[in-house]
C-alpha cells in the first residue's frame, strides 16, 4: 500500500525540495516586494506600513533622478555589452588559432573574470586616482593629457564601462570559443573550392554559424550587466553628482539609506519589468535569427 | 541586488554564530568570577554592547572587566564598521530583537529616525533619578544634539567641532600668519597652491553626502543654516556664498580627485603633506596627524575655524552617543552600563586616549586634556560653550537631506554655470522632505 503511494507520487516527492526552495527563496520575496511597493514604510516598529496604492510608482515616474538612473543603466548596459561582444568574439577568434603558449594566454585572459568584483573595484579606484593613479601615468607616458576618470561626472560612467569590459569580456570569449569548436569544417572546404577569401569566409560562414552562440552569450551578459552593483558601489557609489547612479544603486540608496522601503520596492518592481522586457526581446530576436539560418 | 541580499544573509548568520561563540566564551571566562563575595546588584545578568570600530570602543574594551567585577554584569561587546553598524542596527531593531541592549549610534544622523521608529529608550527618567550622575556636567550643545522631541534619546560619548588644520612650515616659509577669516584662508590657499611641487592649497571632503557636515561651518560663519524653522534655506544668498567658497576652494586649490574624497581620503592626503590647509572635525586629528602615517606630523597646526561674515561659527555636536534598546530584557543593567561608561571617571580615562568627551569637568582637569595636542585643547576650550548644535539638516531622513545640500556644492566643484537654478531645485527638494515630515 505504502509503496504504491510513494510510487505514485514519486515525481512530487523528488521535486518537492527544489519546488519549496524556489517558492520560499524566489517567488515569495518577489511577491513580497510587489506588496511592499504599494505601501509607505520606514521599517518602523511603531508605525505600521501605510497603504498608498500606486503613489510610489507615480512619484518615481515623475522623479528626474529615477529617469537619470534609467538612462545610466541603459547606457552602461548597452555600451558595455556592445564592446564586450565585439572584443569577446575577436579574442575568441584569435585564441582558436594554434600558437605557442596558447593555454598560458587563455588562462591569463580569463583571470579578470575570476577576481572578486568589489576587490577589483577598489583596485581600479586606485588606478583611476587622478594624482597617483596608473591610468594617468600611462597617459602621460604616451604624451596625452591626464584625465579625471571617476572624479569627472562626464567620464565616470565610461571609466566604469572600461572596468566592466576588462572584467567580463573573457566570459563572452569563453562561450564563443566553445561555439567555434562546434563549427564543422566542410563549409570552409567548400568555400576554398569556390575560391573565397578569408574575410568572405568569416562573414559568410563563421559569423552566421556563430550567431546563436553569440546571442546566448550576449543575453547572459545582458542580464548580468543590467544588475551590476558591486563595481559601482565599490568605486563611486553612484557619484559624482549621480553620474553613475544606476537603478540598482538608486534602489539600494532608497531602501537602506533613505529607509523608504516602499519606494525602493516599487523601483525594483519596475526594474524587474525592464529586465524581463529586455530578456524577452532578446529571446524573440534570437528565435528570428535562428529561424533565418536553419 | 539578489546577490547582495544573500550576502547580507550570510553576514547575518556569521554574526549570529560569532555572537553565540563569543557569549559562550565570555560565559566561561567570567563564571566563578565573583564566587564567595557579597552578592552583586546584577549578578548573572548579560548585556550585549554593539559599537562602531571607533577609538572610543578600543578605549572602553580594556576597562570592561572593572565594570563586570563591580556589578556582576557580563558584557558582550561587538564592533562594526560605521556603515555596517547602521545596517546591522536597522535590521536587528526592525525585527524587535532584545539585543543589543546598548549600542553606539550617531544622534544627528540616525537619532530622529531611530527614535520615531521606537528603537531608542528615552533616558530622561534614568538620568533625573540619579543626582550623582550630574547631568549638568554635560555640554548643553551635546545634550541638545542627542535630544529628540524633548526627550533624551542617548548619552553623548564623542563631541566634535570643526577646526582648521594647517601646515606651520609652509605658512612660515611664505611668511603669512594663520588665517583667521575665510577670505584670508582663500588667499592663503591660493598663495600656497603649488601642485607642480606636490602641494595643493586646500583639501576637504568633496563627496556629495560626507561634505555636508564640513561645509556647515562655512554656512554658519556666513550667517546661513540648512533650515529655519520649517523652511529650507539652502538657496539663500548666505548659503550660496558659503557653498561657492567651499566648492571653489576645492575646485581651484584642491586635488583633482577631491570630488570622490570623504574624510579617510582627505585626512590621509593632508597627512601625506600634500595640502596646506584642511578643514574637518577635530575628532579625526589622529588620522590627520598620526606620526606613524604622516611625515609632516610635527608641522601640523590646529586653529579655530576662520571667521566669515557672521564671525567664526562652527558646529559643536555629539557625533556618537550610547543608546538603550527599549526591548532590552534588563533595562536596569543596561542603564548601569551606560551610566558607568559615561561617568566622570570613565570619560576621563577614554578622553585621555584621545576621545573628546562631553563632560565639562573632564575638560577642566589637566589629565583630561593630556590626550590632545596643546594647541587643539585651546581651540576646543575656546569653543567650549556655544557653537551650533547640528552639522547637518535636522530632519528624520538625514541621508536624503544631506544629498540635496551636497549636490549644490558638487555643482560648484564641477563648474555648473546655472548654480542658482540648481540651488533652487535642491531647496525645493529639502522643503519637500520637511513638509512630508511635518505631516
Amino acid at each position: 500500500m505504502q509503496y504504491n503511494w510513494f510510487d505514485r507520487n514519486l515525481k512530487w516527492i523528488y521535486t518537492m525540495p527544489a519546488v519549496i526552495f524556489v517558492l520560499v527563496m524566489m517567488v515569495f520575496p518577489i511577491l513580497y516586494t510587489v506588496r511592499i511597493s504599494f505601501f509607505e514604510w520606514s521599517m518602523s516598529a511603531i508605525t505600521p506600513p501605510k497603504w498608498v496604492g500606486l503613489d510610489n510608482y507615480i512619484t518615481l515616474l515623475n522623479d528626474s533622478r529615477f529617469w537619470g538612473a534609467v538612462r545610466s543603466t541603459l547606457y552602461f548596459t548597452f555600451a558595455a555589452l556592445a564592446v564586450e561582444v565585439v572584443l569577446g568574439v575577436a579574442i575568441a577568434l584569435l585564441l582558436t588559432r594554434d600558437f605557442r603558449g596558447k593555454n598560458m594566454v587563455k588562462t591569463v585572459f580569463l583571470l579578470p573574470m575570476v577576481a572578486t568584483p568589489v576587490a577589483m573595484g577598489l583596485v581600479w579606484q586606485l588606478i583611476y586616482e587622478p594624482t597617483i593613479g596608473a591610468a594617468n601615468m600611462i597617459l602621460e607616458a604616451v604624451g596625452l593629457k591626464p584625465q579625471l576618470w571617476l572624479a569627472s561626472p562626464n567620464q565616470a560612467i565610461s571609466s566604469l564601462i572600461i572596468v566592466d569590459v576588462w572584467q567580463w569580456t573573457p566570459m563572452i570569449a569563453l562561450i564563443v570559443m566553445a561555439g567555434l569548436a562546434t563549427i564543422p569544417t566542410d563549409p570552409y572546404e567548400a568555400a576554398d573550392v569556390d575560391g573565397a577569401g578569408r574575410w568572405r569566409k568569416f562573414i559568410s560562414i563563421t559569423l552566421p554559424l556563430l550567431k546563436p552562440t553569440i546571442m546566448v552569450a550576449a543575453m547572459l551578459r545582458l542580464i548580468d550587466v543590467l544588475k551590476t552593483f558591486d563595481i559601482i558601489y565599490a568605486t563611486t557609489q553612484g557619484g559624482p553628482n549621480l553620474a553613475t547612479e544606476t537603478l540598482n544603486i538608486y534602489g539600494y540608496v532608497l531602501g537602506f539609506q533613505y529607509f523608504k522601503l516602499g519606494m525602493a520596492s516599487s523601483l525594483l518592481v519596475l526594474f524587474f519589468a525592464l529586465v524581463m522586457g529586455l530578456t524577452i526581446f532578446m529571446i524573440l530576436m534570437r528565435k528570428r535569427m535562428e529561424g533565418r539560418y536553419e | 541586488m539578489k546577490r547582495f541580499r544573500s550576502l547580507r544573509l550570510l553576514a547575518g548568520i556569521w554574526a549570529l554564530s560569532v555572537s553565540v561563540l563569543a557569549s559562550g566564551c565570555a560565559g566561561i571566562s567570567h563564571s566563578g568570577h565573583n564566587r564567595g563575595e557579597s552578592p552583586l546588584p546584577f549578578q548573572g545578568k548579560t548585556i550585549t554592547l554593539v559599537t562602531a570600530n571607533h577609538p572610543w570602543a578600543d578605549a572602553i574594551r580594556p576597562l570592561l572587566p572593572e565594570f563586570e567585577a563591580a556589578t556582576g554584569v557580563n558584557v558582550i561587546i561587538q564592533g562594526f564598521f560605521e556603515d555596517q553598524l547602521t545596517q546591522k542596527l536597522t535590521l536587528q531593531l526592525t525585527t524587535g530583537a532584545e539585543t543589543p541592549d546598548v549600542f553606539m549610534y550617531r544622534p544627528l544622523q540616525e537619532g530622529k529616525l531611530f527614535y520615531k521608529n521606537g528603537w531608542l529608550e528615552p533616558l530622561d527618567d534614568y538620568v533625573r533619578q540619579d543626582a550623582e550622575y550630574d547631568r549638568s556636567d554635560f555640554s548643553s550643545e551635546a545634550i541638545r544634539s542627542a535630544t529628540v522631541d524633548g526627550k533624551l534619546a542617548g548619552i553623548p560619548v564623542i563631541m566634535e567641532q570643526g577646526i582648521l588644520y594647517y601646515r606651520k612650515d609652509l605658512l612660515q616659509k611664505a611668511g603669512i600668519p594663520v588665517p583667521d577669516t575665510i577670505d584670508k584662508l582663500v588667499s592663503a590657499a591660493r598663495l600656497l597652491h603649488d601642485p607642480d611641487n606636490g602641494v595643493y592649497g586646500f583639501v576637504a571632503r568633496g563627496q556629495r553626502s560626507p561634505l555636508v557636515t564640513q561645509v556647515s561651518s562655512f554656512l554658519y560663519s556666513e550667517g546661513g543654516d540648512f533650515t529655519s524653522g520649517q523652511q529650507a534655506t539652502i538657496n539663500t544668498p548666505e548659503a550660496m556664498r558659503a557653498f561657492t567658497i567651499y566648492g571653489s576652494l576645492l575646485r581651484d586649490y584642491g586635488p583633482p580627485g577631491v570630488i570622490n574624497m570623504s574624510w579617510p581620503q582627505a585626512s590621509a592626503f593632508f597627512a601625506e603633506g600634500k595640502a596646506a590647509f584642511y578643514t574637518d572635525a577635530n575628532s579625526i586629528f589622529k588620522s590627520a596627524s598620526d606620526p606613524a602615517r604622516s611625515t609632516i606630523a610635527e608641522h601640523i597646526g590646529f586653529a579655530s575655524f576662520p571667521a566669515g561674515g557672521n564671525g567664526s561659527r562652527t558646529y559643536n555636536i555629539t557625533s556618537w552617543g550610547l543608546a538603550m534598546n527599549p526591548k532590552a530584557v534588563d533595562k536596569a543593567a543596561a542603564w548601569a552600563f551606560i551610566r558607568w561608561a559615561t561617568s566622570k571617571e570613565i570619560v576621563l580615562q577614554t578622553q585621555r586616549k584621545g576621545n573628546p568627551g562631553a563632560r565639562y569637568s573632564v575638560w577642566n582637569m589637566s589629565e583630561g586634556t593630556a590626550g590632545f595636542p596643546k594647541e587643539m585643547v585651546e581651540v576646543i576650550k575656546q569653543y567650549g560653550i556655544g557653537g551650533v548644535d547640528h552639522d547637518r539638516p535636522t530632519v528624520i531622513n538625514v541621508a536624503e537631506a544631506r544629498e540635496t545640500v551636497g549636490e549644490i556644492v558638487q555643482r560648484v566643484m564641477t563648474g555648473d554655470p546655472d548654480l542658482q537654478q540648481a540651488a533652487d531645485r535642491a531647496n525645493a527638494a529639502l522643503q519637500a522632505i520637511l513638509d512630508k515630515e511635518a505631516e
